[in-house]
């Protein structure tokens, strides 16, 4: 396996320009006769299946939910980082480019983020064309927010809802292409196998979630854009839904996995409250902006907040971290609230969890201007603990939320298949080991409205594409593997339920395979995830059968699948002999507990290939250079 | 905490339906309420029974996806709370919940309290956007909105298709849903070009797809999950008014410029 990024040459600034115009072009006329699967109706998936039936390409668009509006990128709240430079502050592309490369600490591939901090100021003024009600000021202007990472105010929002905002906007463009017929959309289908002809990606297997039935796909080409698996720690903030089997079935046909180990854990989650919890709620990175965070100083102070005086506080972000403060990034953060709470500082019931408290900011603001800011937020968290934020501070503690890795994509956003693109939070590009704030919706709809749209057809005008037969061998074989696949799940019936199983790898991977990891860990987690992967094959009991609507079926097909990616994970992370961004192994740290890199070993993207069940993947190496940033320790001190 | 469950069992859309009781033993009050059913399906499975359908996806009341009716009322008993984020403290030791899927002939059952509703979708199709080609917008300060206005729309756009306004209406009417749409984009200067041809068809799709009409009972303002206000459908009723006596001139106006 070769890894071509296949980045164009020239100055970093011109690059996207001169690859535009070097790309071919599919005549107008000749668009409608091209057909294309897009796996995932997000701002990603959604996005880019809008803008390619606009171009009048033939497309289909499958997801799993009941509908295309309700995709995972619903759930964003804080906002979407944009080079708008509209406060005057020192914003520019290149600074958006040079943040984002240093949040990432020094991981990604400088030249796509360099475009997606071009193509950010774009998907504004897109957004806002079709009706994305943006918060505004008085004068009627676009506001912005500050968020970690970066000391210029340059995200844009709308409430705390402002993924839902975007992706009902990516929604309405591509409801409009499916009323115009330009797009079939099918949802409740959720795609269970690729399908590589010669080569080349060209059709998905799907289940009818409502008949379980399988039906087949076949088309030109196939764009995942299915998310990200941070639902492999079982808790997380991700949708229940959230999976990795459409990554991970083109995985296990060829395409190689980026980074597995590079998750983000979010610093402001509401902590875990019992054995039962299904989830974890996340609380929008802007109120870092103003809630401060803090903990008691004294070790097992169980004095309710407000009877513990100002100075047996510790605010202790800002006092490791004065420049930036509580807008420290996402995994500094996180793991400074885990190393409080190692401590014995720790807060709540469990003593897992950290005050961010608003006192101070609504004595400065005023109670109105925050509710304003934050009021959904501050009743979500009143509805959910049954605690008033406005007079007590709120209790927080770190959970998985993103995921930075997923299947290498050169600079076309092609994977190591040709013909699979990758879209969204579901490929590897931009993030490097750590994604900033407001950073996820821009890297969607950049993918889906502005880099898919063009690049695809620089692949199609470069093949020859003739009809796949229905009876070809590599679909029948598709198709059988699922349905076997499907047969043995149901086949089974065993005494433990799929929920277990996924708890208890949740556990296993949220103990070595976190905010922390080293070896010894991993070498446990990596020598425990074989048994547990046996025993789910032997033991899980799947009710049911596959020809209705199954939701057992389907979250236990999910279910195997990260199983298998847990342990890559792992793996990647004990290879991955450095600390970088959220991958911190204690093995290598700073004199004051940073994350200490190792350029000279590690200043790349390593790429897993699938080499049969069973046997070790292949690592191959994605050297990255940096011609346009300092390779610098990365500092927010 | 302990609980009895009627919840209402249906094998496909064809099927009959009919409840059917279990107690909930073991509840805790901090669990929400779909917890509280995962609880149950865990042991359903175990015992060898079909789990209870019921769709979720977010959990964090915002993706519109859950929604059940829980003794009569959708998404239960607290105000502005879908089911997802509905806690089991907010009902009491002892309690019978009567749980039903929405119940609306645009809505069929799928199974169990899972139903159909891409009727929504198809409205949405009919008209719910602007039609803003991908790529070369202006500047997106060109425009500046009246903060009142953006905030308005901003509270029609808070609309989460959930569909509890239908199931809560007498009439099993989807004005609300349709109105918060033609609101959100009416208000705003991008929407106008397409105001009156987006009104028409969106309603022309609603009724079609078998929703009934408004006669202001107000039931859906109270379940909506968001607090979408029913002066939304006055507004979409003004606006489609206002189309009703512009068509005419609206479409001769069109022939004479193809001409």
């Amino acid at each position: 396996m070769k890894l071509d990024a296949r980045v164009p040459s020239g100055p970093i600034e011109k690059k996207w320009e001169k690859h535009r115009f070097e790309m071919k072009l599919v005549n107008p006329s000749n668009k409608r006769r091209y057909s294309i699967i897009v796996v995932g109706s997000g701002l990603a998936g959604g996005g880019g299946a809008a803008a390619m039936a606009e171009l009048g390409y033939n497309v289909r668009c499958f997801c799993y939910q009941d509908s295309p509006r309700r995709a995972h990128s619903i759930a964003a709240q804080g906002g979407i980082n944009a080079a708008k430079n509209y406060r005057n502050d020192g914003d520019s592309v290149r600074r958006l480019f040079y943040d984002t490369v240093k949040g990432g600490d020094f991981r990604a591939r400088e030249a796509n983020v360099y475009r997606l901090a071009e193509v950010s100021v774009n998907i504004i003024d897109q957004c806002v064309a079709q009706g994305v009600p943006f918060a505004r000021e008085y004068g009627g202007l676009l506001d912005n927010r500050s968020f970690g990472g970066a000391q210029v105010s340059r995200t844009f929002y709308a409430r705390g809802q402002t993924g839902q905002q975007l992706l009902l906007g990516a929604y309405q463009a591509l409801e409009r292409q499916i009323g115009l017929g330009q797009v079939a959309m099918y949802s409740r289908h959720e795609m269970q196998e690729l399908i590589v002809v010669d080569g080349r990606a060209r059709g998905v297997v799907v289940r009818d979630m409502v008949t379980g039935e399988l039906e087949t796909h076949l088309a030109d080409a196939v764009c995942l854009a299915t998310g990200g698996y941070g639902n492999v720690f079982y808790l997380a903030t991700n949708a229940k839904g959230c999976n990795t089997t459409a990554i991970w079935r083109a995985y296990k046909k060829g395409a190689a996995f980026a980074n597995p180990c590079f998750t983000q854990i979010h610093p402001t989650c509401i902590p875990v409250t019992g054995e039962y919890q299904s989830k974890l709620t996340l609380m929008s990175e802007s109120l870092r902006n103003d809630g401060r965070i803090w903990v008691p100083k004294a070790k097992g102070d169980k004095r309710p907040p407000i009877e513990i005086p100002e100075d047996e506080r510790d605010y202790y972000l800002e006092r490791m971290y004065p420049t930036y403060g509580n807008l420290a990034p996402r995994d500094i953060a996180s793991r400074a609230a885990k190393r409080v709470c190692d401590e014995g500082r720790g807060v709540g019931p469990t003593g897992r969890g950290v005050y961010l408290d608003f006192k101070d900011a609504i004595a400065r603001l005023g109670k109105r201007k925050i509710e304003e800011n934050y009021g959904n937020l501050f009743e979500m968290y009143q509805r959910i603990t049954d605690e008033n934020p406005y007079e007590v501070p709120m209790c927080i503690y770190p959970a998985s939320h993103y995921t930075m890795g997923g299947l290498w994509v050169d600079y076309d956003l092609m994977s190591t298949i040709p013909g699979l693109f990758v879209l969204g939070e579901a490929n590897f590009s931009d993030h490097g080991a750590n994604r900033l704030g407001a950073s996820a919706l821009m890297q969607g709809l950049g993918d889906g409205y502005f880099v898919i749209p063009h690049t695809i057809g620089n692949y199609l005008a470069r093949e020859k594409f003739s009809p796949v037969p229905d009876d070809h061998p590599e679909v029948v074989a598709a198709q059988e593997a699922v349905a076997a696949r499907t047969k043995r799940l149901l086949a089974i019936r065993g005494r433990r339920s799929v929920t277990s199983f996924h708890r208890e790898l949740g556990k296993i991977l949220w103990e070595h395979c976190g905010m922390e990891r080293n070896r010894k860990g991993l070498e446990h987690a990596l020598g425990q995830l074989p048994g547990l992967r046996e025993e789910f094959w032997k033991n899980v009991n799947v009710p049911g059968s596959g020809q209705e609507l199954n939701q057992s079926l389907e979250v236990a097909g999910r279910v195997a699948d990260f199983l298998e990616l847990g342990e890559l994970m792992c793996l990647d992370a004990l290879e991955r002999d450095e600390s970088c961004g959220c991958h911190f192994r204690t093995e290598h740290q700073m004199a004051d507990g940073e994350a200490k890199r190792d350029d000279q070993k590690f200043c790349h993207v390593a790429a897993w290939e699938h080499t049969g069940d069973g046997r070790k993947p292949n690592r191959h190496v994605e050297p990255l250079t940096y011609e346009n940033v300092d390779l610098a320790v990365r500092s927010y001190k | 905490m302990r609980v009895t469950l009627k919840v209402w069992r249906q094998k496909d859309a064809k099927a009959e339906g009919r409840f059917v009781t279990y107690e909930a033993s073991e509840v805790n009050p901090e669990m929400s309420f779909l917890e509280m059913l995962d609880v149950v399906n865990e042991s359903l499975a175990l015992e060898g029974e079909d789990p209870i359908a019921f769709d979720h996806d977010c959990r964090e009341g915002i993706c519109g996806t859950c929604g059940v009716v829980i003794n009569g009322r959708p998404h239960g008993p607290r105000e502005r709370t879908t089911a997802c984020q509905l806690h089991m403290r907010s009902f009491s030791d002892g309690d019978v919940l009567t749980i039903e899927p929405w119940r609306a002939d645009a809505f069929p059952v799928v199974r169990d309290l899972v139903v159909d509703r891409t009727a929504f979708d198809r409205i949405m199709a009919a008209g719910g956007f602007v039609s803003a080609t991908i790529g070369g917008a202006q500047d997106g300060n060109t425009i500046p909105i009246p903060k009142e206005d953006s905030d308005l729309a901003m509270d029609a756009a808070a609309c989460i298709g959930c569909g509890a306004c239908v199931a809560a209406c007498p009439n099993a009417s989807a004005m609300l849903f349709t109105a918060a749409k033609i609101s959100h984009l009416g208000l705003l200067p991008q929407g106008q070009p397409e105001r009156s041809e987006r009104v028409r068809s969106m309603v022309a799709r609603m009724d079609a797809e078998g929703f009934g009409t408004c006669t202001n009972h107000g039931e859906c303002e109270a379940a909506c999950p968001k607090a979408i206000r029913v002066e939304f459908i006055a507004r979409m009723n003004a606006d489609f008014v206002r189309a009703k006596f512009t068509a005419g001139r609206r479409e001769s106006g069109l022939a004479e410029g193809n001409g």
